[in-house]
């Protein structure tokens, strides 16, 4: 099958591997009909975070048909015929995070959690497409991908509902929403979210779903920005103020907002000194990610307020503001979206009419321009927002 | 096995003798490699040179020596349905992956053989001393076995109803020699996180029935070095028949 591959930092290939087989009897394979590229991709492209192996299968954003299923797997949960979506998070469904719905904390579904125990302590789950310390598990950027405890995480999809607006229930919605529901929206709140990126897209629809007053987006690129107000919010272009927390501050009565969201992560941008001291200290490995925007979130946020982090890190960050955190008495929320809480109640909403995901789309194209869109995804060229790949239609074909 | 739980935790008890004999000689090693370094001289240099051996022989001491490894995890599973099925012995190597076979020899002797690097054998058998249903098993090795370690495994119930706490805590005398130093590389550097990485597999398979593995999966071409290192993987020991087509081929690909 094809499948893109990571050969390295900033090398994507679109190589013909062997179809994956059954390996454990809770195992499915899926024969994927949709697969995008997500921001989180990118800090692997960029080469930002530690134990990628030559050869890895990428993505973790696939939905397709259920073509084979492990001799365990509950049939009344799924069979071979169904169509689903698949978070990207493994889940075991049994063990005491999994009970308690931390589903992307389950102790049982990353075989490599020593690796990230030696880091974080602890291991959170496995993930499809991502680095060995989560998992290494082969990804969903391929016309076919092997699926673990394939019983607790694919959704069943209805027919009739087409794969663009449901195949980002597999990522980019749920982790939206998660981010706002970490924001503890109250009536009347207003809730700041950076980066205007399709998790930020969703995080802002649902800040507003979940009874939020104003939402304030913050971003660089004027369309990216443009849909964030399609979305209903208001909008900062941090190239073109002096300061962002100071203009939160002059746009929410000197209070500051309710809760502030880091949809950025670990390679964020800014103009400040600080941003060249933390670019610097990444390129010689004294620290793996860049906190400019978890900076602001702790500056800016009103006294008692929460701060919730969608955004992706993945090891150590500098000169956090602890002392602004601590006398402010914030609180913080973050993880890896706990997904089987979210696609099932996420699913109605689309279905209701509520919202319509596919408005994210920038790119559709076929796998094997997947590792162009890398680059122009990386680059914000062309206005990508959401690239989705078709596993199975041929470059010719698409031209 | 009632006794309360220790104020001061402090699982190395009975590590330090073995600690002192390893790391008295590389100190020395090192103090003579230095004082020979800093003498610029050709009788300087053959000075750090046996300081060096010294130290060497310090890192790899050779001689007898106690082991203790220990381990402990939370299974969602009640005691007793934890206790039966680690007490089917001759299931154990599906998790422990040292393990080759367990062999019944009565309800109370079990013969075992792991192996160590390059497929050597170690056999030992083994006598249940002690257990309770549901509680605890502890047992030690029978005079014909190559080396003399004791070991017990408690299950007891969480408090609020939060399954199983396993503890295991195994002690082992290593013998001289070269089936002390398989032994040695089997455990690793680290026998307790061995430990560990078992009972994190028993813990997958009570919960869920089966071990969470990536091993088969499909892959674009590795590197030689990637492939090299798949191999060499710690939990992964190398067995007899591992397949070595995988690092050729890689170094074919990159060539």
């Amino acid at each position: 099958m094809k499948a893109v591959c990571w050969m390295g930092t900033h090398k994507m290939s679109v190589e013909n591997v062997p179809d994956p087989k059954i390996l454990n009897p809770r195992d499915a394979i899926v024969r994927i009909t949709s697969t995008c590229i997500c921001g989180s991709d990118l800090h692997l492209y960029n080469g930002f975070i530690p134990t990628m192996e030559q050869g890895d299968i990428m993505g973790h954003e696939f939905m397709g048909e259920v073509v084979e299923v492990g001799g365990s797997v509950n049939k009344e949960k799924l069979k071979v015929g169904d169509r689903v979506v698949v978070p990207f998070t493994i889940a075991c469904g049994n063990c005491f995070f999994c009970e308690r719905q931390l589903w992307s904390s389950c102790e049982n579904s990353n075989p490599n959690y020593w690796i990230a125990e030696k880091m974080m302590g602890y291991s959170p789950s496995g993930l499809f497409g991502y680095t060995h310390m989560l998992g290494g598990y082969a990804g969903g950027q391929a016309q076919f991908a092997r699926v673990p405890f394939a019983d607790v995480g694919p959704l069943k999809l209805p027919d009739g509902i087409p794969d663009d607006k449901v195949v980002f229930l597999s990522d980019i919605f749920p982790t939206g929403y998660f981010g706002a529901v970490n924001c503890d929206i109250q009536p009347g709140d207003t809730v700041a979210i950076w980066g205007c990126g399709p998790v930020g897209q969703f995080a802002i629809r649902s800040a507003f779903m979940l009874g939020a007053e104003r939402v304030i987006a913050i971003d660089r690129f004027d369309y990216r920005l443009k849909m964030a107000r399609d979305g209903g919010a208001e909008t900062i272009n941090y190239e073109e103020v002096d300061d962002v927390v100071e203009t939160l501050k002059e746009m929410t009565a000197n209070i500051g907002p309710d809760s502030c969201m880091d949809a950025v992560g670990m390679e964020a941008h800014d103009h400040s000194l600080m941003f060249a001291v933390d670019r610097a200290k990444q390129a010689l490995k004294m620290e793996t990610d860049r906190p400019t925007v978890l900076r602001q979130c702790i500056q800016a946020c009103r006294k008692g307020g929460t701060v919730s982090v969608p955004g992706v890190y993945s090891g150590f960050a500098d000169t956090i503001p602890m002392g602004a955190f601590m006398n402010k008495g914030l609180s913080m929320k973050t993880g890896q979206t706990h997904m089987m809480r979210f696609m099932q109640p996420l699913l109605e909403r689309i279905e209701k009419g509520e919202i319509d995901p596919s408005f994210v789309i920038s790119h559709r194209v076929p796998i094997d321009a997947a590792p162009d869109m890398y680059k122009i995804f990386r680059d914000k060229q062309d206005h990508c927002t959401k690239v989705v790949l078709d596993p199975w239609a041929t470059a010719a074909a698409a031209d | 096995m009632n006794e309360k739980p220790h104020n001061n935790y402090n699982p190395k008890t009975g590590a330090s003798r073995s600690r002192a004999r390893q790391v008295v000689p590389i100190i020395a090693g090192a103090a003579i490699s230095a004082f020979g370094l800093s003498r610029k001289s050709k009788s300087g240099l053959a000075l750090a040179a046996a300081g060096g051996a010294l130290a060497y022989m310090g890192a790899r001491n050779q001689g007898e020596r106690e082991l203790v490894a220990h381990g402990s995890v939370l299974l969602n599973s009640s005691p007793m349905k934890a206790y039966l099925l680690y007490r089917n012995f001759e299931d154990l190597p599906i998790f422990m992956r040292h393990l080759e076979t367990v062999t019944k020899l009565s309800d109370k002797r079990y013969r075992w053989i792991a192996l160590g690097p390059l497929g050597t054998e170690i056999r030992w058998d083994s006598e249940i001393i002690d257990e309770r249903e549901g509680e605890f098993i502890s047992w030690r090795t029978l005079p014909n076995s190559d080396f003399s370690a004791e070991g017990s495994v408690q299950f007891k119930e969480a408090p609020g109803n939060r399954g199983t706490i396993l503890t295991s805590i195994f002690h082992y005398d290593i013998p001289a020699g070269r089936l002390g130093a398989s032994l040695l590389k089997l455990l690793g550097k680290n026998a307790s996180f061995k430990m560990q990485q078992d009972l994190r597999r028993f813990k997958a398979l009570v919960e869920t029935g089966e071990i969470p593995t990536t091993e088969g999966q499909s892959h674009g071409p590795r590197s030689a070095v990637t492939a090299a290192l798949r191999l060499a993987n710690p939990d992964e020991p190398i067995k007899r028949g591992a397949r070595m087509s995988e690092v050729f081929n890689a170094k074919r690909r990159t060539a």
